[in-house]
């Protein structure tokens, strides 16, 4: 039987639609999940009381500010460092093969699964640094995941400053510094902040690299300082659903609620910022 | 004399884009270079002002002197502040159009707010832009036309007080009377700069220089006076160009 182009044409049409369509359902089948049966559990006692109870009554205040805490101390490592590399490698490195390697590195280094993070984590920074299982470590752990998000969506922000920003201001006898703080840097800023916020986002979310550097199991306080144990969202919610018997739903999927409305949150700025990038752009 | 190039080769990996170019640029005369497309003029101009050095494999031989001193030896950003260039298209920086004058002076380290608006103005009044947008200075430099664009670009270029400047196509992408406004800028500006013009508007050569060097493959074919360029050529392949018959 011979098909008409019509009708090829009509099928595939529907054929990709119902792709389109099956890749974003599962997004909003779990949201909607995650609203319906969490959504009652969300008071303000949740949302700012200490657990009780063995965790099956109260609020998840500790492992709200414990996320934050976390998240926080990582920026502290991961900005700089990882803008400062992408600066590097894209404006001073030279061609070579060290360059090379390293760019290798770095994308096989996002690669690299969570939880092999959780580990080296484990190694490196609590016990042979000897830093415990605390705040630093585990911020340092989540800081070396995050890097390559950093570098790479900042080294994409810097490559779409157009080259003649930069030779502008070097005819004007503006030294490479000068140039890459005032030409580069501002216009390549908006990319860098998205880049920031999505690997902030994923570091919100992440658990085995937690596990073992970080997280406490029940901690009814907040952290007074760096080599502190903190509850954080994600292994409280793993807690939650396999290490407590008879917790409510509501309390599970209201932890869950939490946890996803933060990570969508960072995510919408990070497309505020994208949309009004476009519309200041004009070269 | 300000510029002495003895001799100098330019290569970018395999390939030889200046082939043994030696010439003097003249204090205060409007120097034009024309050539084909790939001659080498706009590496030699990128050259003088070492703008070269950002290329990958870029390979320098012979040397340029300007009043004496080799400009390999000069601190790089001191030198690019005394030869400046204005580029082919006009290139604003996506800042407003008192920022794109005061980039350069800033850089310099000149920050007080009077002195800044002193140096805009004056700049912007050479490069006659000043009467356009003395109302609108804090406004985007993108919402300027070309020609004017251009013409902002010139003055960023003098903020910095150069003493040679080196134009590489300024009118290729302006209208006439904006490109007449240009090269009025231009003769204004010989008075008190050296100018070196690369052009590939040989009848514009003929209306501002005071010599033109011919580039052909690489090769310096011949400089000289503007009308004995275009009336009475030494070489025959200099009269070919200049009358159409190829490149």
């Amino acid at each position: 039987m011979i098909i008409s182009p019509r009708h090829t044409q009509k099928i595939a049409f529907s054929l990709l639609s119902l792709c389109t369509v099956l890749v974003i359902a599962p997004v909003f089948v779990i949201i909607a999940l995650i609203v319906i049966r969490g959504g009652p559990g969300i008071s303000w006692e949740f949302l700012t009381a200490m657990p009780r109870m063995g965790m099956k009554a109260g609020g998840i205040f500790p492992a709200i500010v414990g996320t934050l805490y976390l998240v926080s101390v990582t920026m502290l490592f991961a900005i700089p460092f990882g803008v400062l590399a992408a600066v590097y490698l894209v404006e001073y490195a030279r061609d070579h093969a060290l360059k090379r390697f390293v760019e290798v590195a770095i994308v096989n280094l996002a690669g690299v699964p969570s939880i092999v993070f959780g580990l080296f984590g484990l190694g490196l920074f609590v016990v042979f640094l000897k830093m415990g299982t605390s705040i630093l470590a585990g911020a340092l752990t989540l800081a070396i995941m995050t890097l390559p998000v950093i570098i790479t969506s900042t080294k994409e922000a810097l490559s779409t400053v157009p080259r003649s920003f930069r030779e502008v201001s070097l005819s004007l006898g503006a030294t490479g510094w000068q140039t890459i703080r005032h030409a580069v840097l501002p216009n390549a800023l908006p990319g860098i902040l998205t880049g920031i916020v999505l690997g902030l986002s994923r570091a919100a979310g992440e658990t085995a690299p937690v596990l073992f550097t970080v997280a406490a199991f029940y901690l009814p306080r907040l952290p007074h300082s760096f080599f502190d144990q903190v509850m954080v969202l994600p292994y409280h919610l793993y807690v939650l659903s396999t290490q407590v018997p008879n917790v409510k739903p509501e309390v599970q999927y209201g932890t869950a609620l939490v946890l996803v409305g933060m990570v969508l949150i960072l995510n919408l700025f990070a497309v505020i910022i994208r949309a009004r990038f476009r519309r200041r752009k004009q070269w | 004399m300000k510029i002495k190039v003895e001799d100098l080769h330019v290569y970018y990996g395999s390939i030889h884009a200046l082939k043994g170019i030696s010439m003097e640029i003249r204090r205060n005369e409007i120097l034009g270079a024309i050539g084909p497309a790939n001659s080498g003029k706009t590496s030699f101009l990128r050259t003088l002002n070492r703008l070269n050095d950002l290329e990958l494999h870029v390979r320098m031989e012979g040397q340029v002197l300007m009043d004496g001193e080799d400009i390999q030896k000069i601190n790089v950003s001191l030198l690019r502040k005394r030869i400046g260039m204005v580029f082919a298209l006009p290139l604003p920086l996506p800042l407003s159009i008192f920022d794109n004058v005061a980039y350069g002076p800033r850089m310099h380290g000149i920050h007080k707010k009077k002195e800044l608006a002193d140096i805009v103005e004056k700049s912007l009044k050479a490069s006659y832009l000043w009467e356009e947008v003395k109302d609108r200075l804090s406004s985007s430099a993108f919402k300027l036309s070309g020609g004017q664009q251009q013409r902002l670009c010139i003055a960023r270029t003098l903020a910095v007080e150069p003493e040679v400047i080196l134009f590489d196509e300024p009118c290729s992408g302006l209208d006439p009377i904006s490109t007449a406004k240009v090269e009025e800028a231009m003769l204004e500006l010989k008075e008190k700069y050296t100018l070196v013009l690369v052009t590939n508007n040989t009848k514009q050569a003929a209306r501002v220089s005071d010599r033109v060097a011919f580039f052909l493959m690489g090769e310096l074919v011949e400089v000289d006076g503007t009308s004995k360029i275009f009336t009475n050529p030494r070489d025959n392949r200099t009269g070919e160009y200049i009358t159409g018959r190829f490149g």
